[in-house]
């Protein structure tokens, strides 16, 4: 980016906004608005309490455990709707329906299934999460060329061996995009989940501030969430980078 | 007094050529479409035998049934005399487009028949070793497929069929995806290896010069549907400069008399 001839860093136009934050704060307009530094001041104090801590561990648990049979079930059943036209048939219109559905409708429904605790989260996460990675997974595993699959069987490869050493390893690139896509729903989901159950982790604590108009501790968790949304996607895109390389040289 | 002994071994053994493939009436429809019709063929046990024929004549289709890859509509292949149901370790496949695993070392990749055979890691790789030495690829063992070149590849590729110590080398066009000069390299390792390992090799090629340059045998196929036209053994000196050789008179009259069979199917 360039201004007035000078070059600028790409961060100086989030100090801007920053900027601009601090200033309307300031004005003190709205109360829903208070000045970036006390936000700021706020999240230096709010990570440090034990509340916040507790509502982080919770929550972090709920989206790895969720994350984790998304992941397993998405892949298991992307590379059978991949190999198999007959459960492509039976799922994929249910898997292309809830990819693009307002999921956030269904969780009123876990709530009654599960209660309101972990399990809900959990589920919620799992639902938000585990459609696209199917998704990819199947079209990676669809779109692998017969050759390798051949040559495999050609050295004696058990069926087994052609899912464990092959399959899943062609379809790698689309499977890793699938889980990226898969853990920024799945971010989505733990939130709403625990702002609808709003017992729970960071629901309760969103349920507390905004009730009590605490906006300084309100926004800076949301600062929070938002950045572990990002560092989440970020960490995924890293290790996708790392194997690029193999996704262009797939025969 | 004199022990009788069992004399069975002068009993007379029928001049029997030792076929360590048989092709029986081979058929293969692609739904209506008849790829091959009725194949027979005797492939000799240390033998260099191309496949030769113009392209869609079923080339691919027959080798890749007696690697038991396809299933026949009819008729049946003999591996040892045994009836073929499935691919077999005695049979290894060379492919034509390399069919490399790309997130795999090319060590990995050479030793992946062996892996699948469960035999232990050290081991495979010692063996794998030796045979990418064999193919000129010492050093090279850690690098991945993508960072080789088209020549390189293949010679992975073969490294790989080598390694299981198969009887049976099945080879599809695996000198087309390189250019003519590595293609040339090529034919003379596949001379040096025909000579120093005691395998068979069932070559495919639609290559006419190269097919007269390598093989014991040549079987010539026609098109719609596949079928054995014709069966012919170049007699071509071997002991020459590859050069002497190409300039020979016999493999330039092998070659025209190739071509002038061939050119009625392309008419
Ligand atoms: N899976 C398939 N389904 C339908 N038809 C096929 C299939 N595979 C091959 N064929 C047809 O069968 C015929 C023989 O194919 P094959 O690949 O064996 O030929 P080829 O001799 O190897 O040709 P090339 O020299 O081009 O490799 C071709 O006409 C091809 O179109
Ligand atoms: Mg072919």
């Amino acid at each position: 980016m360039t201004l007035f001839g000078h070059r600028v860093p790409m961060m100086s136009s989030l100090l801007v906004w920053c900027l601009l934050w601090e200033l309307i704060g300031r004005l003190d307009l709205m109360f829903l608005v208070p000045p970036f530094t006390a936000v700021l001041a706020a999240m230096v104090e709010l990570v440090q309490s034990r509340q916040f801590l507790a509502a982080t561990a919770i929550t972090l648990r709920s989206f790895a455990v969720g994350m984790a049979l998304a992941i397993v079930v998405g892949v298991a059943l992307g590379v059978l709707m991949g190999r198999f036209r007959a459960a492509d048939r039976l799922l994929g219109m249910w898997v292309n329906l809830f990819v693009s559905a307002p999921l956030s409708a269904l969780v009123p429904i876990l709530m009654i299934l599960f209660g309101l605790g972990d399990t809900t989260i959990i589920a919620t996460v799992f639902m938000f999460a585990v459609w696209i990675i199917v998704l990819d997974t199947q079209a990676g595993v669809k779109h692998i060329s017969g050759s390798l699959v051949e040559m495999s069987k050609s050295f004696g490869a058990k069926p087994r061996d052609v899912y464990l050493k092959i399959l899943l390893w062609a379809a790698l690139p689309e499977i890793l995009a699938g889980i990226r896509l898969g853990m920024i729903r799945g971010v989505k989901g733990v939130v709403i989940g625990q702002l609808l159950v709003s017992v729970i982790g960071y629901g309760e604590l969103f349920e507390l501030y905004s009730r009590n108009f605490l906006m300084e501790r309100f926004w800076a968790l949301t600062i929070l969430v938002f950045a572990f949304a990002i560092l989440v996607s970020e960490l995924v895109g890293a290790i996708e980078k790392r194997i690029e390389y193999y996704a262009g040289v797939r025969q | 007094m004199q022990a009788v002994l069992p004399r069975a071994w002068e009993t007379p053994v029928p001049a029997k050529p030792d076929n360590i493939v048989e092709v029986r009436g081979l058929s293969k429809f692609y739904g209506s479409f008849e790829a091959l019709k009725e194949i027979d063929l005797d492939f000799p046990r240390g033998e260099l035998i191309s496949l030769l024929g113009p392209s869609g004549c079923g080339k691919t289709t027959l080798l890749k049934m007696i690697a038991g890859l396809l299933q026949p509509t009819a008729g049946q292949v003999l591996v040892k005399g045994k009836p073929v149901t499935g691919p077999g370790p005695e049979r290894a496949f060379v492919f034509q487009d390399f069919a490399l695993m790309p997130w795999a070392t090319v060590i990995r990749n050479v030793a992946f028949g062996l892996e699948l055979r469960g035999m232990p890691k050290a081991q495979r790789h010692e063996i794998a070793r030796r045979y990418i030495a064999e193919v000129g690829l010492a050093g090279f063992e850690e690098r991945y497929p993508h960072e080789l070149s088209g020549g390189m590849r293949q010679r992975v590729g073969l490294a790989r069929a080598l390694a299981v110590d198969a009887d049976v080398l099945l080879m599809d066009e695996p000198f087309s995806a390189v250019d003519e000069q590595t293609r040339r390299k090529f034919q003379e390792d596949l001379l040096s290896l025909r000579r120093v390992q005691r395998k068979t090799f069932i070559f495919v090629t639609h290559s006419i010069e190269e097919a007269v340059y390598v093989s014991d045998r040549i079987v010539l196929l026609s098109r719609r549907p596949g079928r054995v036209s014709r069966i012919i053994e170049p007699d071509i000196p071997r002991d020459g400069t590859p050069d002497e050789i190409r300039r020979d008179r016999r493999y330039l009259d092998t070659i025209e008399d190739i071509w002038d069979g061939l050119k009625r199917f392309v008419d």
